[in-house]
């Protein structure tokens, strides 16, 4: 690797459209949570006018779900999950002003087409090192849907966490 | 008659199932980290899930979030006798996910069970005194991209090097990379699947004793590394570690090949009682 390019949470279109496409960033400030059960209730509230669990504004959102926390950790095992799952909701969410996408796989055209439209970002984190970036990850508070376990939404604040920025 | 206590299945089991979590298969980290490649991102992702393993192994953390669902298959020697068997596999799983992650839910409510049960057991009964107990983390992203072809005779071999390297087209970049690729062919549905993920179990490096089959692997490893998915899907050579075909006679009509995608994160291992 020769320089290393960092990307700062919560990010703006600007610094956005600094990075560069096939390229590794490191990844460091505000990431929240979400995987499949969340990304239905946060599309849902957004429909129905309900607030949500964090201000989509500029907002990242990890695709994840983490083993619990044990022996004294502030969070378990943290890998990316498949994006894809969650492609469904994923331009409504950027319409409503989701910025930074993070996780594993292939989206589909409607969601590369919001991320594009919108200036927003899908970086892909790399699938099955959930040791590594549970070791980046600094602080970890759990915010909404708490019965929802693993899927519930966390708020995480993270440093160095490498990722490849795929979509722009 | 050699009796086996629950508890003794129960105890081993739920310390292999914690053991297989947290440290994946040495041989993948091997592969990745002798890894040559001219791509700077394969090169770069393969450095990092090396050193993912490293630190699940020195932390004591599981490798991937994604604990998977717990997969058994059992050979029970028609000499045994273990009271309760299933009910200790079930109680180990419980037991051995309380710190790992609960991921099994309702299929239509998506009401999470709480405890990673139930979990898949196979039992098969074999001749002799032994209980050998195989458990297989199973995650959703590679699951989740697995196949079932019902080809026909007539498509023959070509067609099962089409179906598989189809598979791995369409579903690899979401399955974790490298992979390994179970290739179940033969029986009736259930078969090629079942035979699809025992394929999985295979010590890597190994091919199928039948010679005609191992050349089968080999074209498809070469096929499918052709495709250029790489480590993580960032593009590279090596999109899979092996191909694993197990075969089974099927009926004069039919032509099943099931096609069972694995994570890097390889995680099996197996108890003997």
């Amino acid at each position: 690797m020769t320089e290393k390019i960092t990307l700062h949470l919560p990010a703006s279109e600007e610094a956005i459209k600094m990075l560069k496409p096939n390229t590794f960033v490191s990844v460091s400030g505000t990431l929240y949570t979400a995987r499949d059960q969340a990304h239905k209730r946060i599309a849902a509230a957004i429909r129905s006018g309900e607030k949500l669990p964090f201000d989509l504004n500029n907002a990242a959102i990890y695709y994840c779900g983490p083993t619990p926390a044990a022996n004294g950790n502030i969070i378990g095992s943290c890998g990316p999950t498949t994006s894809g799952r969650m492609d469904a909701y994923t331009p409504l969410l950027i319409e409503n002003g989701l910025k930074v996408m993070i996780g594993k796989g292939v989206r589909s055209v409607d969601v590369t087409q919001a991320i594009k439209k919108h200036g927003a970002v899908y970086l892909v984190a790399i699938g099955g090192a959930a040791a590594l970036y549970q070791s980046r990850v600094k602080a970890c508070e759990l915010i909404a849907y708490p019965d929802l376990g693993c899927e519930a939404v966390y708020k995480l604040t993270v440093e160095d966490f490498p990722a490849v920025v795929t979509i722009m | 008659m050699k009796t086996i206590a629950a508890s003794t299945v129960k105890d081993k089991v739920s310390r292999l199932i914690t053991e297989c979590l947290i440290v994946p298969d040495r041989a993948v980290t091997s592969a990745l980290t002798s890894l040559e490649t001219p791509n700077a991102l394969e090169r770069e992702a393969a450095r990092l899930i090396a050193e993912n393993n490293r630190i699940a192994e020195e932390k004591r953390l599981y490798c991937c979030q994604d604990t998977g669902q717990a997969v058994f298959f059992v050979r029970l020697g028609d000499e045994v006798y273990c009271k309760g068997l299933k009910d200790a596999i079930t109680t180990a799983v419980r037991e051995a996910y309380g710190n790992a992650r609960k991921s099994v839910a309702d299929p239509l409510t998506r009401e999470n069970t709480h405890d990673n049960t139930p979990a898949i057991i196979e039992i098969e009964s074999v001749g002799g005194d032994e209980l050998e107990i195989t458990f297989l983390a199973k995650g959703a992203g590679s699951e989740n991209m697995s196949r079932l072809y019902m080809l026909t005779p007539a498509d023959g071999k070509d067609g099962i090097v089409r179906s598989v390297v189809d598979a791995v087209e369409r579903g690899g970049r979401n399955a974790c990379p490298p992979l390994v690729v179970g290739v179940g062919i033969g029986g009736v549905t259930e078969t090629a699947c079942s035979l699809s993920k025992r394929a999985l179990l295979r010590e890597l490096g190994k091919n199928n004793e039948r010679e005609d089959v191992a050349a089968l692997e080999r074209e498809i490893l070469k096929k499918v590394n052709a495709l250029g998915i790489g480590v993580a899907a960032l593009g590279g050579t090596m999109t899979a570690l092996a191909v694993n075909i197990e075969t089974a006679p099927t009926h004069i009509g039919m032509l099943p090949v099931a096609v069972n995608l694995q994570c890097h994160s390889v995680r099996h291992g197996t108890v003997k009682l």
